[in-house]
């Protein structure tokens, strides 16, 4: 009999999307021919919300929740170290769709719905925006093409028999709404602390398996819809003045800037 | 074809953020239409056809929109879409929520968060936490997008739209409202106010805000914080200003006990005018401010609350 069973009433599967993006302490540089920005030689990591997302995940599978832990990430071949990441973390397996192509959000969710079919997990757990598109939109848009509930922002999950309890990071507090199974959750800063994979979990997760797959395999186009004109960098500004003291502030503030009155 | 804009309101008023996503929406040049959709949202149907730009409300008022989720609302949108261009709402987190749905279910690309129109086809957005703008241009049936409020003026009052009312496309039930645990203040809101001062990992403890409220009093401001203050518990999550939190653009912002971090800087830099207090002089938030007070900010601030 399976002992985990035994612990809990019931068990789930999870699917965690993580996306290999500049990491976040680098200041980017826009190319000078403004197609894009400067990606070449700069230090690259798993964005900071899907380590977030493993993380809960793999919390689940520690606490009997969780049966078994999939991360599955869509860019080029470098996107196997995310993977290796997240099975440094706990996660046990890895999906790759190898690309070159810059994916736009509604490509990725259509791949995403292509692994949920073959996978059918319960839970998938996304981060709420990748730190480089800064889209906020694969979660949602994966979760209307598989006609799925969606708990986005999450700060605390609960998962019960059935359902599962989302509470929302919003603009006015926080607000709590309950799901059905199967469901898709994003997190927000405030889920959890991921940890830092230890030595040993490092060179077992080199062993763990992961499937390669393309695009094609899930009949997704991934063509972009959308025409990048030009990135540009933004609008500089100067540093001011330093004041000595708050009356010499206050004073600037009322007579130079006029925004006191 | 005309222009839809999905409205967030409390059913009594709409919201500041709709108002401005409603100035994006006229710079498309097609008649715009407002969606309220709420529980008894009578009075907020009434504030929207009052709104300048607005030719026509719909109206939906049913149990099934009450907290607006995703799920009833993007049914709804979905339903009535044909005749719609272009489909808009401000980038609030009701709005990141929903309208990825949408665009999802109508097989449209999204564009987030824009901050210019500069044609009916192309628009701007910051990528990699503004520093960078890309120029975007759609060829999509349907441009499906949201507006960062704080880079559009709010639309006026003195229009007189008429109100359709919409058939409600119910709630299959597969999410539920649950509670809330809102924030109350008697302050402005954050996105809106015209000055915001601001505390991060210096202010130390939660206890230690009071002195920047005591400030924000007495200058009609809203109260913001890093990161860092909020994930250390010193006040509630919607204080957090960035990147990942809140866009503010107020006349006055002022940085107290923040470093000024990347992450910051983005939701903070197009304020007009920006002061800093830190002690430390090489913190990178004197690099944006305009006015820097190398100072500890327990002398700083408690000078400033008495010389206001
Ligand atoms: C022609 C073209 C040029 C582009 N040029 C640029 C550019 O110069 N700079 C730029 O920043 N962007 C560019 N993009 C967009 C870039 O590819 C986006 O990052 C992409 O569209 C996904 O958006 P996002 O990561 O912001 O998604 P979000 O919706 O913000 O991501 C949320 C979550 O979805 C999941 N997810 C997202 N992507 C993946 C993935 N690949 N694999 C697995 N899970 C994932 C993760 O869990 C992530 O936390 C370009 C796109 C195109 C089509
Ligand atoms: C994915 C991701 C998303 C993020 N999103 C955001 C976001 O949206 N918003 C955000 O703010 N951050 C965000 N961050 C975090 C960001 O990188 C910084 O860690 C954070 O902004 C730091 O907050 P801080 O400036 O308050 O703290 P610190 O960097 O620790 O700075 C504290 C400052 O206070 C000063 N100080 C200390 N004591 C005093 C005193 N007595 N008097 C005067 N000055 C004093 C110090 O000199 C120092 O400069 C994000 C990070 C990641 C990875």
């Amino acid at each position: 009999m399976n002992l985990k069973l035994q612990i809990k009433d019931f068990t789930m599967k999870i699917l965690v999307p993580v996306k290999r993006v500049v990491d976040y302490n680098v200041k980017i540089r826009v190319k000078p021919d403004q197609t894009g920005v400067d990606l070449a030689n700069v230090k690259m990591s798993m964005n900071p919300f899907c380590e977030i997302a493993v993380e809960e995940a793999v919390r689940l599978q520690e606490a009997g929740t969780a049966t078994e832990v999939i991360a599955v990430s869509v860019g080029p071949a470098q996107a196997q170290e995310t993977i290796r990441t997240a099975l440094a973390m706990g996660a046990d397996r890895g999906i790759l769709i190898q690309t070159d192509v810059e994916v736009e959000p509604l490509a990725i969710a259509k791949l995403l719905k292509g692994v949920v079919e073959a996978e059918s997990p319960d839970l998938v757990i996304l981060g709420k925006q990748a730190i480089d598109g800064d889209n906020n939109q694969t979660g949602q848009m994966l979760a209307a093409l598989l006609g799925w509930p969606q708990g986005t922002f999450a700060s605390e999950i609960k998962p019960e028999a059935g359902n599962i309890g989302v509470t929302r990071e919003i603009d006015g507090g926080l607000q709590t709404i309950k799901l059905n199974l199967p469901a898709i959750v994003t997190t927000d800063l405030r889920l959890n602390e991921p940890r830092y994979a230890s030595l040993p979990n490092i060179m077992k997760a080199k062993k763990k398996p992961i499937d390669e797959k393309t695009p094609e395999d899930y009949g997704v186009d991934v063509t972009p819809q959308l025409e990048i004109v030009k990135v540009a960098e933004p609008p500089v500004r100067e540093a001011g003045v330093k004041v000595e003291t708050i009356q010499e502030l206050v004073d600037k503030l009322k007579n130079e800037a006029g925004v006191l009155s | 074809m005309n222009t839809l804009v999905i409205a967030e309101h409390d059913n009594q008023t709409i919201a500041d953020a709709t108002k401005k996503a409603i100035s994006a929406a006229i710079a498309l040049g097609k008649d715009v239409h407002l969606l309220v959709a709420g529980e008894n949202c009578a009075d907020a149907v009434a504030d929207a056809a009052k709104i300048d730009g607005v030719a026509k409300v719909l109206k939906a008022d049913d149990a099934a929109f009450a907290k607006l989720l995703a799920e009833p609302l993007a049914d709804l949108v979905v339903s009535m879409a044909d005749g719609y261009s272009a489909i808009i709402t401000a980038a609030t987190t009701n709005g990141k929520n929903f309208m990825p749905r949408i665009a999802a279910l109508l097989d449209m690309p999204q564009l987030s968060d824009i901050t210019a129109v500069v044609d009916a086809n192309t628009f701007e957005r910051p990528i990699y936490a503004g520093n960078a703008i890309q120029t975007v241009k759609v060829s999509s049936a349907t441009i499906v997008m949201t507006v960062r409020a704080t880079a559009f003026p709010a639309a006026g009052e003195g229009g007189s739209a008429s109100v359709e009312d919409l058939t409600s496309t119910g709630d299959k039930g597969i999410s539920e409202y649950v509670g809330e645990e809102l924030t109350v203040s008697d302050r402005p809101e954050l996105t809106s106010a015209k000055i915001v001062i601001s505390g991060g990992r210096g202010m130390q403890s939660g206890d230690n805000f009071t002195i920047l409220e005591s400030v924000a009093d007495k200058l009609g401001a809203a109260v913001g914080a890093s990161r860092a203050a909020v994930d250390a518990g010193f006040v509630p999550n919607d204080y957090q200003v960035g990147q990942t939190g809140k866009v503010v653009a107020p006349e006055l912002y002022i940085a107290v006990g923040i470093s000024g971090a990347i992450q910051h800087l983005a939701g903070m830099k197009d304020s007009k005018v920006i002061v800093a207090i830190n002690k430390d002089e090489e913190a990178p938030i004197f690099q944006v401010a305009d006015y820097g007070l190398v100072a500890d900010l327990f002398n700083a601030v408690p000078e400033l609350d008495s010389a206001l």
